[in-house]
């Protein structure tokens, strides 16, 4: 079913009873050319380009529970490419492309919106690395800007450009980056998926994976064994667990990162602000809503929820910025499992077991990504090879000492 | 708050200190290969468990203490010394 302003004019004339469910839900079959294990942003995407762009059709994607609950759900919906590194700032920015044009390929309403990416800076080291990103990037042909303070008090008039312990310099601005809609996103890429013929199955999950002479078999599930050749991870905050499944180890380990929203509000922030002198960045959904954000608790988890210091910090650092902001309550929170990288940087690749391939390591900032690791994994696992836009990040770079330490902060998972 | 019961000081909030990482990994002699220095560094068995870390008490005594923590319940089940050896519960 086509979705568009006519049929939703139907729709609503005629009582709403001709919608259909967005995507079928099949009973695993016995065997797939290939299965995506994960139903968040990424796997889905992955299974949506395996049969768009390469043809491949007879795919499952299983998720253990609903799609779309883990961090596909759970973030804070920042799309950019304001990145340092070619390697990245060009995977980044094929992304962002893809973003652009991505309601219309998959018709289905993803809300996005290119409000514009601030990263405020404070002190003249902050402006220099900002500067020197901003030009990476414009060598690139991406779009970057360096505003001064005024100009910055122009575009944010609730930002305390003059605080007393950190004023506010300026800020890199990426016109091109803003947010989307976490759930469309998923439901989007099921949707479209599934009508290319990809079965999602729900409320299955992966309990081990078959390797015979170094290569994959299959996966067995709850819901029985599933049979392929082909298999792509797209688990984010599990990736350890499932890779130690195929016996493979992988340079990750697993933190929480949590997510606020205030209130809803009249408009209040018309941008995507980073705060560059504290764990703080902010958004303002469509519903009103302030939706914020920090750094991560720090320690190893697989639990999806943090600790009380982190939500003092966060406020605290938020209300720095936008003192208006200690006039909102806080109206929801929660946290989201992820895998930090040791390099701060993803993982598109094949594995030392053949016929295993992963989307991996997204740390805190993989929603914008979805569509570009969709479309890198799903040729990863196509042509068993990385695209030139995903080489770098390789899983064996931490063999090779190929790194792609976008911060320079070593190797700490839990610093990146 | 996690709060960890420093064998010098007490039970203190876990803002008092850094934390420093799996615990069970050590730096391989200089003249071992290669393939050891990565294992040091970038391995980690990410546990869904008890898992064996540093906590360094920096608004504290500043010792690095030995910790055996859940990482799903965040129970903390023993702190002890650097040179300690602790045992580390079944799941
Ligand atoms: C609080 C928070 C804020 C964030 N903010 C941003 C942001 O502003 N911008 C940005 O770009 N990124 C952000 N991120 C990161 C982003 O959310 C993730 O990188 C991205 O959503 C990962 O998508 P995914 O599809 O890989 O993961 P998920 O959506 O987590 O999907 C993985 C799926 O795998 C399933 N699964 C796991 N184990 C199994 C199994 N054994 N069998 C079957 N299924 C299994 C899970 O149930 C889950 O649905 C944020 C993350 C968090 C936690
Ligand atoms: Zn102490």
């Amino acid at each position: 079913m086509h979705y568009s302003g006519l049929r939703l004019l139907r729709e609503a004339l005629t009582g709403n009873r001709g919608w259909k469910p967005a995507w079928r839900d099949p009973v695993p079959r016995r065997e797939y050319d290939v299965i995506i294990i994960g139903g968040g942003g990424h796997g889905l995407a992955t299974a949506y380009y395996l049969a768009k762009v390469h043809g491949i059709t007879n795919v499952a994607v299983v998720e253990r529970g609903p799609i779309g609950l883990g961090n596909t759900g759970r973030n804070t919906t920042i799309v950019r490419s304001n990145y340092l590194l070619p390697q990245n700032h060009n995977f980044f920015e094929w992304s962002l492309k893809l973003w652009e044009g991505l309601e219309q390929d998959i018709n289905f309403n993803a809300m996005v919106s290119q409000r514009g990416v601030l990263n405020l800076f404070h002190n003249e080291g902050g402006r220099n690395a900002a500067a020197r990103r901003g030009n990476a990037m414009r060598l690139d042909g991406i779009d970057a800007e360096l505003l001064d303070r005024e100009q910055v008090r122009a575009m944010c008039p609730l930002v305390d450009v003059d605080n007393g312990r950190f004023p506010v310099m300026g800020a890199l601005l990426q016109r091109r980056g803003g947010t989307a809609r976490h759930d469309a996103v998923a439901w989007g890429f099921a949707r479209a998926a599934d009508a290319r013929g990809v079965d999602i199955i729900q409320h299955c999950e992966v309990l081990g994976i078959d390797v015979v002479d170094g290569r994959v078999r299959g996966v067995q599930t709850s819901r029985g064994p599933i049979r392929a050749n082909k298999i792509g991870l797209a688990v984010a905050g599990n990736t350890s667990r499932l890779a130690q499944m195929a016996g493979v180890d992988v340079p990750i380990e697993s933190h929480v990162l949590q997510a606020f929203v205030s209130e809803a509000v009249k408009p209040l922030v018309d941008q995507v602000i980073t705060f560059g002198a504290g764990h703080f960045y902010v958004s303002q959904s469509d519903k009103g809503g302030l939706v914020f954000g920090g750094g991560l608790d720090g320690w190893n988890t697989y639990a999806q929820r943090g600790n009380l210091p982190v939500v003092d910090h966060v406020w605290a650092a938020g209300i720095a910025l936008i003192p208006a902001l200690s006039r909102l309550r806080g109206l929801r929170q929660w946290g989201g499992v992820m895998d930090m990288s040791f390099d701060g940087s993803p993982i598109i690749s094949t594995t030392p077991v053949a016929g295993l391939y992963m989307t991996a390591g997204w740390c805190y900032g993989g929603f914008k990504a979805t569509p570009g690791s969709g479309w890198c994994h799903a040729w990863t696992i196509a042509n068993d090879a990385p695209h030139k836009l995903n080489e770098a990040h390789r899983l064996d770079r931490f063999r090779t000492g190929h790194l792609l330490d976008e911060r320079g902060n070593g190797p700490f998972p839990w610093l990146q | 708050m996690i709060r960890i019961a420093c064998p010098f000081c007490g039970l203190r909030d876990e803002t008092e200190f850094a934390y420093r990482g799996d615990a069970t990994v050590s730096r391989p002699p200089a003249d071992a290969p290669i393939e050891d220095f990565h294992d040091y560094v970038y391995r980690r068995a990410n546990p869904r468990g008890w898992h064996v870390e540093w906590w360094h008490h920096a608004g504290g005594c500043r010792q690095f203490l030995k910790v055996v923590r859940h990482t799903m319940t965040h129970a903390v089940h023993s702190v002890g010394l650097a040179s300690s050896t602790q045992v580390v519960p079944p799941e």
